[in-house]
């Protein structure tokens, strides 16, 4: 199985837990264990477009209860005697290989998943130019050490921030940045800007002026309601991304004298 | 059928609450960031061969590039 495998360096991998939780999209071969009209096929690929319940298969590494997962398409491609390619745009955490074993289920005459490759995790997709073998990233990896151009690490390295794209982010003031670093929850004097349509639980991104990720949070209110208060928490911080004191402290402590 | 909108399909609007100006001696833009912390807190997109592990996909990545610590985002079959 081949494709998009985002790989998080060092300080990132605190994002990681992002990536794991974004949408994918695959091509898949499923192989038939029998005949079915093309017609079928394409009726039944289409009724699994919506959430499905799943059992993570024997061999994986969550524990096994079903749970649900949403598929968001699924294009038929072609089919070539019983081998069936088709793209599926799905939820993170989605097993292709259970889809293609349940497909075989409804079909009739029984499936399995033959070839699997993974076009999209998150932001990072295939057709970007951004896309990079092992051998490249060797490759460029001692072409850098050997000229020492910083233009060499953006032919294969994206900054963290490219992994958090997709999600909805609010931007605060310098002021507020060293507070939340250590861990204080985001309150409404601090946002300087915010996407719409964030609700109350939303995970979302919180990012500087200078566009650096800060850290992932959870909202606790809507965009509309952000956007009226001047005080009270407005996102409960997941994970801090940036190190303390990248920006400077200008809270006061409680256990002052 | 009921369709969801992919995430990437998702057009967000950014909603200016408050202007404030940002001091450039603290912090610096991604792109600006020196050889080291760019490599620190950066993302490989990368294209996973046939035949290893995910997770040995990775840990080659970190012994190439020779890192402390590394991570993938969603395990994709051997």
């Amino acid at each position: 199985m081949t494709g998009v495998l985002p790989v998080t360096l060092e300080d990132s991998t605190k994002i990681v837990q992002a990536l794991l939780y974004s949408g994918k999209e695959y091509v898949c071969v499923m192989r038939l264990h029998g005949d079915a009209p093309e017609e079928r096929i394409r009726l039944i690929l289409s009724e699994f477009e919506d959430a499905i319940y799943q059992r993570p298969p024997l061999r994986s590494s969550v524990k096994r209860q079903i749970r649900t997962r949403r598929i968001y398409y699924i294009d038929f491609l072609e089919t070539n005697g019983r081998n069936v390619l088709f793209k599926v745009g799905c939820e993170g955490g989605t097993y292709i290989r259970k889809l293609c074993y349940d497909i075989g289920e409804i079909l009739g005459c029984g499936a399995h998943m033959q070839e699997l490759r993974r076009t999209r995790a998150g932001p990072f997709t295939e057709d970007s130019n951004t896309l990079v073998t092992l051998h490249e990233v060797a490759y460029w990896f001692s072409e850098w050490q050997e000229k020492n151009d910083a233009i060499i690490l953006r032919k294969f390295i994206q900054p963290m921030e490219t992994a958090l794209a997709l999600l909805p982010k609010i931007i605060v003031r310098d002021s507020a940045v060293d507070a939340l670093c250590h861990g204080a929850n985001l309150t409404a004097p601090g946002v300087l800007s915010i996407d719409g349509g964030i609700t109350k639980d939303s995970v979302l991104a919180i990012f500087t002026l200078k566009g650096e990720s800060i850290a992932l949070a959870k909202a606790v209110t809507s965009t509309e309601e952000v956007l009226k208060i001047d005080h009270g928490t407005v996102a409960l911080l997941q994970r801090v991304v940036m190190p303390r004191g990248t920006y400077p402290k200008v809270w006061r402590s409680s256990t002052r004298e | 059928m009921p369709k969801t909108t992919p995430p990437w399909e998702i057009r967000r609007e950014q909603i200016i609450k408050k202007e404030d100006a940002t001091d450039a001696k603290y912090g610096c833009k991604p792109q600006d960031r020196s050889p080291a912390d760019y490599i620190r807190n950066g993302v490989i997109n990368l294209d996973k061969p046939a035949g290893p592990t995910s997770h040995e996909v990775a840990a080659w990545t970190k012994k190439i590039l020779h890192l402390s610590c590394i991570g993938h985002g969603g395990t994709l079959e051997a």
